[in-house]
């Protein structure tokens, strides 16, 4: 068993790029990602995983970055929203208006590509228990959901070609 | 005219920076020279402090001071102040802040907090109006004769009314003597919260020069700029607020929140600059969250259902301090009817303590909260006459030159709700009184409601925009209204676009708000950001026009009155060959010798309320609706009638905005509005204990809409223009919440076949009244 006290510098891997920190076994994640590497897209909105808004993708799997120490993630692969670029999902949310204050944007957008990775045919119920881990409080849903639809269709169009 | 600007949905101005993750809030800004403020909070509703023992927090490692509230002897309140920035001597409510660490990280900071020990001695807590009411009730706020207040509002000092606002219009008591019919209900409105998705943040920073720099995450930067000059006697021109993006406000980051406090933690440590962020639980309990209400609704017709007179009884729960909460009791009174064309009204609207967590603006600013009871009212008293609740409701809708409650008169930018009515009913599927059985359990229901509001605002609120103009012929749009996830910068935008007849890619959005370098502007509040820094903004074109043509006019050597400004140009009207690019006169005109003429093109704009007033102490008479958004709203709900259950699947609205300028963004804001309506009406609202603490603190427990509870959304506009409004638009950032509580509690109460009177409309609380044995 691998045990951490004080403070370490550790590598961690997070959007193609080694990043060397020192960080405490109590740092979560996203205080670390934020914090100390200048990742301010996962944000903090309740740091008790309820809301979705600080998700991450840990070797490819989302996960809520207020709930995973930073030591948890080394040798682990960590993408961002930042190291998404030009996704469907992003292009989808952008045309059909899937935010407002944008606060909630790059959870939703990091759980929604990697439920596409994923399941590239989710139907609507797994769409549906795939993303209520997510809060959104200026939408009403409906343009996240036209958004999340969107980047699907497109997606499978493309790929099938 | 650019004809694909205005009506059409460009993409938002921000949109790029939202889904990279590169947009910045208020707690996205770092430095390694920040320190870091951490909340201590009460346990108890309602307690004096007897002691607080920081020693042992002030040894911590980087703890750099510990302040409680016997270190501050200021008040802070928006309007009445009566709110120490820490708890002094007394606890009133449940997460009441009553210490504060600083300290060189957060986590240093929090840990510290909880290390200062304080000592309580409880008292019973007031748990609801009601209560605080009574003769031999507890006064909550024992010094309110000594707080200073503004002048609309009126609080009774030696009781726990913070304000009381009447209306007096015609003569109730006749109405009622004449009245064939009468109905009366009592509702109850739990206070909640508005759950943004970005927690409050500040970050205060003291210059040596005294220059005090605010950062927050406000709607109202202008509003804290004030209040910090008032409240700490400090100058206009010192007192730098800036407003980054706002992750969602909701009413919520109105007013003045975590900045006086946050000056006060800089202060105490030599002015460097300290940050302060809610946690989550924080910014549910010791932050300001959205009001209550207990109302009592009566209502007189005529036998064929015409309205005589409503008398109307609004006790606002406005938790343990007032904030923005005296002012929301006096709008609801200002519009206390509804939509409705009343000849007789009584009101008294009350802003009422408790030992609950306090209140501030939330979306329909005390709009939801009436309409709830005039809406259940209304439908009761369908029922009693034996009418369709849509034809009682078009019978009376308020139309133009009919009297409001405060007795100002409906104008000729009155929207047409009778048509609103008409298309809700159609969206719905017509017969509105029936119950549709869908099998042994289930049935289906449906229920509609009205709404109308106007900003409830000071009389002189203003708003501005500067336009200066880049090289190539592009300008930067500067205006006060935060983006908070409205679209308003957009939208502004694109007024512009439309007005200068450029692209909208060459109006170039200044996102942040700067009280020193973006012009003035009350509040992005009250919906009505687009309508007035629109104006300004329209002004502004016009201004810069001018000044395009004087340039062109001396360089071609052609009046300015025949000189045009379109397509990116400006030219002789008659000889479009005679002309300049924008681009040559943008900064000056340059001749070929090298000699230059005039400088940059500037343009300004303004725009100040006109003829408001406000409302007499006695009879509510006045002026101080500026303009009135009306709308209607159905819901069609599926209800289990053995177990209580429901699914709301349809929902739908009209609303009559005079002009569309952004169909997607204007799409966005009244269906969100409904969605946040829906989650107030079926599943929100704060759960006490009997000793007052809040059991449902957290967003684990304070439950909110996920995705794919929604329903099926349904929106149509009208377009009656306001005539004063730019390209005759009017506010609809706040107006779709009003209607859900009614639309839904009424379809609720026709699928059970009994009357619900409480929020939040749970599937429990639907199965404990079917399980009710009538009388």
């Amino acid at each position: 068993m691998i045990s951490y006290k004080g403070y370490n510098a550790v590598d961690l891997h997070v959007n193609g790029e080694t990043r060397e920190v020192v960080i405490k076994p109590s740092e979560t994640l996203l205080s670390v990602l934020r914090d100390k590497i200048g990742l301010t897209g996962p944000k903090a909105g309740c740091e008790n995983g309820d809301c979705g808004a600080c998700t991450v993708l840990l070797e490819g799997q989302p996960v809520k970055s207020c709930l995973v120490l930073a030591v948890e993630a080394i040798g682990k692969k960590v993408v961002t929203v930042e190291g998404l670029h030009d996704t469907e999902v992003q292009k989808a949310f952008v045309e059909e208006s899937g935010f407002q204050c944008g606060y909630c944007t790059a959870g939703f957008i990091v759980n929604s590509y990697a439920l596409l990775e994923e399941n590239p045919d989710a139907d609507a119920s797994e769409k549906v228990e795939w993303l209520s881990s997510n809060l959104c409080r200026c939408t009403g849903y409906e343009d996240i959901e036209k958004a999340v639809d969107s980047a699907q269709r497109i997606k499978n169009n493309s790929e099938s070609r | 005219m650019n004809s694909n600007v205005l009506g059409h949905s460009p993409r938002r101005k921000e949109s790029l920076d939202k889904v990279t993750g590169k947009v910045m809030y208020g707690n996205d800004y770092n430095s390694p020279r920040m320190l870091h403020g951490a909340l201590k909070t009460s346990p108890h509703a309602f307690a004096k402090i007897k002691g607080i023992h920081k020693e042992d927090a002030e040894k911590m490692p980087g703890v750099k001071a510990v302040l409680t509230g016997q270190d501050l002897k200021e008040n802070i309140g928006l309007y009445l102040c009566d709110k120490p920035p820490i708890a002094r001597n007394v606890a009133r409510h449940y997460g009441e802040v009553v210490a504060v660490v600083i300290a060189d990280s957060l986590a240093k900071a929090r840990e510290a907090a909880d290390a200062v020990k304080v000592e309580y001695e409880k008292m019973d807590p007031i748990l609801s109006p009601k209560e605080a009411l009574k003769a031999e009730a507890a006064v909550i706020h024992e010094e309110m004769a000594t707080y200073s207040h503004i002048k609309p509002i009126h609080p009774e000092p030696g009781s726990n009314v913070a304000n009381r606002s009447k209306i007096r219009k015609g003569d109730v008591k006749k109405a009622f003597d004449e009245a064939a019919f009468v109905v009366e209900t009592n509702m109850v409105i739990p206070p909640g919260d508005h759950v943004a998705m970005e927690p409050r943040v500040s970050i205060v920073e003291i210059k040596s020069t005294g220059e005090v720099h605010i950062t927050s995450s406000t709607q109202a930067p202008f509003v804290v700029k004030n209040l910090m000059c008032h409240f700490f006697g400090l100058h206009p021109g010192k007192v730098v607020v800036t407003a980054p993006m706002v992750g969602g406000g909701f009413g919520g980051k109105a007013g003045i929140q975590l900045e006086g406090l946050a000056y006060l933690m800089s202060l105490k440590v030599g002015g460097r600059p300290v940050k302060l962020v809610n946690s989550r639980e924080q910014d549910l309990l010791a932050s300001p969250g959205h009001i209550g209400l207990e109302s009592n609704v009566k209502i007189a017709s005529d036998e064929k259902g015409k309205l005589l007179g409503m008398d109307l009884t609004y006790c606002f729960n406005s938790g343990a301090y007032a904030d923005y909460a005296v002012n929301i009791s006096r709008a609801a009174a200002i519009s206390c009817t509804g939509p409705y064309n009343v000849p007789n009204v009584k009101c008294d609207s009350m802003c009422v303590y408790t030992n609950m967590p306090f209140a501030t603006a939330y979306r329909g600013f005390g709009h939801i909260e009436m309409a709830f009871g005039i809406e259940r009212a209304l439908d009761e008293l369908a029922d009693k006459l034996q009418m369709d609740p849509v034809e009682l409701r078009k019978l009376n809708c308020i139309k133009e030159g009919d009297q409001t409650p405060v007795q100002s008169v409906m104008n000729s930018s009155t929207g047409d709700l009778e048509t609103c009515f008409t298309r809700v009913e159609e969206m719905l599927g017509g017969n509105l009184g029936d119950v549709e059985t869908i099998n042994e359990e289930w049935v289906r229901a449906k229920g509609v409601s009205g709404l109308w509001k106007a900003p409830a605002m000071p009389t002189n609120t203003d708003a501005g925009a500067i336009l200066t103009f880049n090289g190539d012929g592009s300008c930067n749009l500067n205006t006060g209204v935060v983006e908070i996830g409205q679209g308003t910068k957009t939208g502004v935008a694109q007024i512009v676009a439309d007005t200068l007849d450029i692209p909208l890619e060459k109006v170039h959005v200044v996102m942040d708000v700067d009280t020193r370098t973006s012009p003035s502007d009350w509040a992005t509040a009250a919906s009505r950001g687009l309508f007035m820094a629109g104006l300004a903004a329209h002004e502004a074109c016009v201004d810069a026009i001018e000044q395009i043509k004087e340039v062109a006019s001396a360089v071609l050597r052609v009046s300015k009155s025949d000189l045009v400004v379109k397509d990116e140009r400006v030219c002789s009207v008659d000889e479009p060959s005679i002309g300049l690019h924008l681009s040559e006169v943008a900064l000056g005109y340059v001749y070929p010798n090298g000699n230059a003429f005039y400088g940059q093109i500037i343009g300004r704009g303004r725009y100040i309320a006109k003829h408001l007033t406000d409302i007499d102490q006695e009879t509510g008479k006045g002026h101080p609706d500026l303009e009135w958004t009306l709308g209607a709203e159905g819901v069609e709900a599926e209800v289990n009638l053995k177990t209580g259950q429901y699914k709301i699947v349809k929902a739908v609205c009209c609303i009559d905005v005079g002009k569309v300028i952004n169909p997607d963004l204007a799409l966005g804001q009244i269906v969100g509005g409904m969605a946040m309506g829906m989650g107030y009406t079926t599943m929100e609202g704060f759960k006490l204990n009997d000793r007052g603490q809040v059991t449902n603190g957290s967003l684990r427990d304070y439950k909110i809409m996920r995705y794919g509870d929604h329903p099926e959304y349904k929106v149509e506009f009208l377009e009656t223009p306001q005539l004063d409004g730019p390209h005759g638009a009017r506010g609809l950032g706040e107006q779709a919440v009003i209607g859900m509580p009614g639309a839904i509690g009424n379809a609720l109460s026709r699928a059970i076949g009994k009357g619900l009177y409480e929020i939040p409309i749970t599937s429990e609380r639907l199965y404990k009244k079917l399980m009710e044995v009538s009388h």
